[in-house]
């Protein structure tokens, strides 16, 4: 009797919590939709494909090479899923410390991003690593010449932090008030770790190259890289914000019902900030280039067009929307520009460690076809947990506790 | 018969290398690693023989190299299966030239520096060597060295990385290492590094118009612990000359400086900020109640 009664229960809390609602055979239907189609179809050639490199090995999947030890797998889901994960820590910083309340509403979507980020960042890190059971070495052996050790402790310490900071919601879906409301006080001081550590390792993913002068292309390579890849991060933090709360807002308006933001206000604030950022950004980099005597570079060749071509037409123009839109309260130029902001930021990580290195190697880099498909795997999967979180979990929604006081 | 003669050429070297060890502490011993041990290449000297190819393989049980000249008709890379290679160069004379590539063995290794798991680690004597069951397989040494020297095993399933140990055991047991024990034309000399500095400059300097005026390796990348000497220019001889005279390791010194200040001083500073805004927000919410309207009132 006493069992039935917990089975029925256990069969709601399941039905309330993990089915959103819904009959096991109607939630089943519901997610037979043509964008779950093509997820699936991702993640079903790209799992096998993940799990046929630790079979085969790194030679018979990727294209990498004695010359391109650095392909896709650190190049885009390291390198810029970082970058693009900045805005956990930007938006958390604007909000705990700075006190812009305003921005209130953004912070958790913009965690879970950082989150996922990390964890997706981690994956393709396992997949690129030859020996990745070794990575507990990190632990164990002091290598504290090497930048790649900042990056390692900083990459843990970090995804600790997010986890902490992702674990308020997911307590408070679980509605577990004894986990969640210590977490909750303590997350002024999770938040200025998280500017720690993140100040840390974004420019720390820059100074990685530092060491390789002669490989990287003069007008990238800087003893500076460190500093551009930090203001990069903020850029890519805020603009990501821009991006995906406009998406998330489109998508899960049902989230938002109650909860009275002036998106377009938030987005048109953001703006001033990203245009200020960018436009400090363009005018730090053309100094890099004067201090590294690189100048000549500029226009020289396919790299010297295409560094202009990343300059201005992913930072200047980016930058210039953002004011024009600002200035004139044009909340869709705004989204434009954090568009192009962030596929500049794509672009200058892709640029970094593979189109610009080994540049005097005429037998350049191109990534295999499963490469490719790994990574678009993990973004993927991504995509899928950050909406099955945000239908469950209070990351747009207010919390209840919380909204009730309203 | 063969082991007599070798054992007296090891004598007549090591002798050799002893005269040579007291002068170079009065010019060189102050030089980066002056004690580490050291080989100079004369490419002057080389034959081409490739012997050196042959002992490497066979002492570290690497597959045999090939055989026949036919190899040398195209300049060869080392790879994680050929940790040595000799490769031929014409000179402007039309004579042919060889130059052997193999670790340089830096006396402050980017590749070592690099290595967050400490997996390639120098030896105080010289050798800069590699522990496969620290390695996790960033392959950030590939990235960092200059000479792209450390090769990758890409082919297998549990890869590592391939690169000269500067015989490091065979060291450790008081042998030269295998590829200079069995030059036959005197290409190669080991010893101390302090030593074989004054050595090369005897031989540059002794030989006017013969050699190019430059030790390889002196200043290269701080200064490597294989010197070579040379009649010809030394791009000639494939040997990367935009290698920085700079240390590598010390490139990232003021980066790898920064984060001690960000652990010390971002904490406070951040705090300090917010407790400015908390108080800012304290202060504005007190007055809006004082004036009774909140917000109503300041609109």
């Amino acid at each position: 009797m006493t069992s039935a009664v917990a089975a029925e229960a256990r069969g709601s809390w399941f039905q309330e919590k993990i089915l959103l609602g819904m009959r096991p055979g109607e939630y089943l239907r519901s997610l037979l939709t043509p964008f779950n189609g093509v997820a699936a179809f991702i993640c079903m050639v790209g799992v096998p494909l993940l799990l046929y490199r630790f079979y085969a090995g790194l030679g018979a999947t990727t294209n990498l090479s004695q010359t391109q030890p650095w392909g896709v797998w650190i190049g885009f889901d390291m390198m810029t899923g970082i970058a693009l994960a900045a805005g956990g820590f930007t938006i958390g910083a604007a909000v705990e410390i700075f006190g812009l309340e305003e921005y209130h509403a953004i912070e958790r979507p913009a965690i879970l991003t950082g989150f996922l980020g990390y964890l997706m960042a981690v994956v393709g890190l396992i997949a690129d690593l030859g020996k990745p059971w070794n990575m507990v070495q990190i632990f164990a052996q002091n290598g504290t010449r090497s930048v790649l050790f900042e990056v390692a402790w900083c990459v843990v310490c970090y995804t600790l932090v997010l986890s902490l900071e992702f674990a308020v919601p997911f307590f408070e879906w679980l509605g577990l008030r004894r986990l969640y409301q210590p977490l909750r006080k303590i997350l002024l001081a999770l938040t200025v770790l998280s500017v720690m550590f993140s100040s840390m390792h974004q420019s720390a993913l820059g100074s990685l190259f530092i060491i390789a002068p002669g490989k990287l292309h003069p007008l990238w390579w800087s003893p500076w890289i460190f500093a551009f890849f930090f203001i990069t991060a903020v850029i890519a933090g805020i603009s990501m914000v821009i991006v995906e709360s406009s998406i998330s807002h489109r998508i899960f308006a049902s989230q938002l019902r109650g909860h009275h933001v002036d998106a377009d206000a938030l987005t048109i604030g953001l703006g001033k900030a990203g245009a200020v950022v960018l436009f400090a950004y363009f005018f730090l980099k053309l100094q890099g280039v004067i201090d590294n005597h690189a100048w000549g570079y500029i226009g020289q060749g396919f790299l010297g067009k295409w560094w202009l071509v990343e300059m201005l037409g992913f930072v200047l123009l980016p930058s210039l929307l953002y004011a024009w839109g600002a200035r004139h309260r044009r909340a869709d130029v705004v989204r434009v520009a954090g568009v192009i902001a962030v596929l500049g930021i794509i672009l200058n990580r892709v640029n970094v460690s593979m189109v610009a290195w080994d540049y005097e190697n005429p037998d350049h880099y191109l990534p295999s076809w499963m490469e490719l498909w790994v990574s678009l795997t993990l973004v993927t999967i991504g995509v899928l947990a950050f909406r099955w979180i945000v239908l469950r979990m209070p990351v747009l929604r207010e919390p209840a506790d919380l909204a009730a006081e309203h | 018969m063969k082991m007599r003669r070798r054992t007296f050429l090891k004598l007549a070297g090591a002798a050799g290398a002893a005269a040579a060890g007291t002068q170079a502490r009065a010019a060189f011993g102050d030089a980066a690693g002056a004690g580490e041990s050291s080989v100079l290449v004369d490419t002057t000297l080389c034959v081409g023989c490739r012997a050196c190819e042959a002992a490497c393989a066979e002492a570290n049980r690497l597959p045999e190299p090939p055989a026949g000249d036919r190899v040398l008709d195209q300049v060869r890379k080392t790879s994680p299966t050929s940790l040595t290679v000799v490769n031929r160069f014409e000179a402007p004379d039309g004579g042919p030239r060889f130059a052997k590539r193999q670790c340089m063995h830096c006396v402050e290794p980017a590749c070592a520096s690099a290595c967050p798991v400490r997996a390639l680690d120098k030896l105080p004597n010289g050798p800069v060597t590699y522990h496969p069951e620290r390695c996790m397989g960033c392959r950030y040494c590939l990235v960092a060295c200059p000479f792209e020297i450390p090769k990758y095993e890409y082919a297998k399933a549990v890869p590592t990385v391939k690169k000269c140990t500067f015989c490091a055991a065979r060291q450790a047991q008081g042998l030269a290492p295998a590829c200079t024990s069995v030059c036959p034309s005197g290409a190669l000399t080991f010893g101390k590094r302090g030593a074989l500095l004054e050595e090369a400059k005897r031989r540059v300097y002794g030989s006017p118009g013969k050699y190019v005026h430059h030790v390889y390796g002196e200043h290269e990348a701080g200064g490597t612990n294989w010197l070579y000497i040379s009649d010809v220019d030394f791009s000639r001889l494939d040997l990367k000359v935009t290698v920085a005279d700079a240390s590598y390791p010390q490139l990232v010194k003021g980066a790898l400086g920064v984060p001690p200040f960000v652990m010390t001083l971002w904490p406070p500073l951040l705090m300090g900020i917010y407790a400015f805004s908390h108080r800012k927000r304290e202060v504005a919410s007190r007055e809006g109640g004082k004036q009774g309207g909140g917000e109503a009132s300041h609109d």
